[in-house]
């Protein structure tokens, strides 16, 4: 039986956008992080994608800013209940850092500078849905966010979008990463509300 | 004190109680003290927190974490929130909640940034950073209400005497408790010493020598505490002897 | 936003904590598998408010102690501490 607190309402929210089961609306951005923000300078700052054979592709701040950029706009969803509507980023396409890559891999594990990791399907990375971002709202990414650059997936939860992104481990067997072997849900989809192992 | 606190209970899981709110008072421009009524509320040692749990009518649901600001008192908790604009938790509980509201409590809870009158009888340093006072005030306030002759010593960093919290409190005369404040920003006119932030000479004129081995808590925002802490260790005090409670942002 | 780190005292995980393992685990010690400093849980970094509760290593920062809770379980990963002692209780 839950005490109603008259008069809370939690940050604005629910102006009849359609939300994902459980979720409500913010306006803020909330800073959620499970270890200290890394300080990277871009000039040591790099992107590798390794496959399940051991080759690695690596990228560099400079490499990744001559590559066509795209500018999503999407709504994000975290898992801890608030959704934000019409975000807008710049960055890279997945598609196009992984064109060129030799992988029959099906699953990837996602580091981040510091030691946060975060398992995604591979094909949650192609077609259009993933993309290495490093601006937002026509800013670059603050450090608290993720900057210098951070992967943004939003059709999964937004803890899967991992801040502070430094490579793509290509895999043949699904490796869980730092919220999905403490009862994460491996894939995470918002509207099917896969929050925790067995949703 | 009518009831004993009993922390680290072993097996009491610990449980949501419903708190009603019975008054409420400002304590500066920022800060407000909500006066509770917690039914079954198993008392508290100083410097103990609390979870407070609000649920909106939408089924809404948010925690946020808050010292206890007053000495155990039966089932009357107070806590005093520090307004953050942007926050969502803390402007419901300084602006909006009036008496008869209700949100739920769970605790005490903490066992480490706490004061034992009971075991303690070596002197005792607050330093306090902005509203890092209110567990320290929790401390002084149990102090007094046991006559307890333990010698205490505050010293309080705040931006400037707007800012000051339980204004009236801090000027009651407690025999055996010093009290030094800072004022970091501004400071009232003819104060001696310039406002600033606090230094190792502060903590060194207001504290008690590393020698007495005093018990240090500190209290304050994350900065704060590194500061504070570090300088400490400086002077010589033994880390084991300086608790820390970092407030967080958390709105 | 403040430039401040983000992590609070283990202090602030006391709720949580104790809420699993039904006593006061804030007194409780420990040491840390990665550096070997030992501690108290509440000397501890949390970093609270996402998906779950992470406590660190105030020495080097890594992970002690990850907690999740769901309607249905709780989750505890300890594995980054060598061994927790607790008080036992008085009385």
């Amino acid at each position: 039986m839950a005490v109603i607190s008259r008069g809370f309402h939690g940050r604005a929210r629910d102006k009849g956008h359609e939300l994902p089961p459980g979720q409500y609306e913010t306006t803020g951005f909330p800073v959620l992080s499970a270890g200290p923000t890394p300080a990277v300078s871009l000039d040591d700052w790099e992107f590798t994608v390794r496959t399940e054979t051991g080759v690695r592709y690596r990228w560099n701040w400079q490499e990744l800013m001559a590559l066509p950029s795209e500018t999503p706009t999407v709504d994000i969803h975290c898992v801890t209940k608030w959704s934000k509507f019409g975000t807008r980023w710049q960055g890279v396409s997945l598609d196009v850092l992984l064109e060129n890559v030799e992988s029959g891999a099906e699953y990837a594990l996602v580091r981040s500078y510091g030691d946060y990791t975060t398992n995604i399907p591979v094909e949650d990375l192609l077609d259009g849905k993933a993309w290495i971002v490093h601006r937002y709202d026509d800013e670059e990414l603050p450090a608290e966010h993720g900057g210098p650059a951070r992967l943004l997936v939003p059709h999964l939860y937004f803890w899967k979008s991992a801040k502070w992104v430094r490579g793509i481990q290509l895999l043949d067997e699904e490796e869980r990463g730092f919220w999905e072997s403490v009862g994460y849900h491996d894939y995470g989809d918002p509207w099917r509300e896969q929050r925790y192992q067995g949703d | 004190m009518a009831r004993a606190a009993v922390p680290g209970r072993l097996g009491a899981r610990l449980r949501w109680l419903e708190a009603r709110l019975t008054g409420r008072h400002d304590e500066s421009d920022t800060a407000r003290t909500l006066v509770f009524d917690v039914p079954g509320w198993p008392g508290h040692l100083p410097g103990q927190h609390v979870d407070v749990r609000l649920t909106a009518e939408d089924g809404y649901s948010t925690e946020r974490s808050y010292s206890i600001a007053s000495a155990p008192d039966g089932e009357r908790v107070e806590l005093t929130v520090e307004r953050i604009d942007d926050g969502e938790v803390s402007p419901y509980l300084a602006d909006v909640m009036e008496a008869g509201d209700r949100v739920e409590l769970r605790g005490p809870v903490g066992g480490w940034f706490v004061w034992r009158p009971d075991e303690q009888k070596e002197p005792v340093l607050l330093v306090a950073g902005g509203s890092g006072l209110v567990p320290l005030m929790a401390m002084i306030r149990t102090r007094r209400a046991l006559g307890n002759r333990v010698p205490f010593r505050l010293v309080y960093s705040l931006r400037d005497p707007a800012s000051q919290l339980f204004v009236p409190d801090l000027r009651t005369q407690d025999p055996g408790l010093d009290k030094t404040l800072l004022y970091s920003r501004s400071a009232p006119d003819g104060w001696p010493r310039p406002p600033g932030r606090v230094t190792a000479n502060d903590l060194s004129a207001g504290g008690w020598p590393p020698d007495f081995e005093p018990a240090c808590y500190v209290c304050g925002s994350t900065g704060f505490v590194e500061t504070a802490a570090g300088l400490l260790v400086a002077l010589g005090h033994d880390p084991r002897r300086i608790r820390t409670e970092r407030f967080g942002p958390g709105g | 936003m403040t430039s401040e780190p983000g992590f609070l005292d283990g202090n602030a995980a006391a709720g949580d904590l104790e809420s699993l393992f039904g006593a006061d685990m804030t007194t409780a010690s420990g040491q840390c598998q990665g550096c070997g400093r030992r501690m108290r849980l509440a000397e501890a970094h949390a970093y609270l408010g996402g998906p779950g509760t992470v406590l660190r290593c105030p020495g080097c920062e890594d992970v002690l102690l990850r907690m999740v809770r769901s309607p249905g379980h709780l989750w505890l990963d300890a594995s980054g501490l060598d061994y927790l002692r607790l008080p036992a209780a008085a009385g």
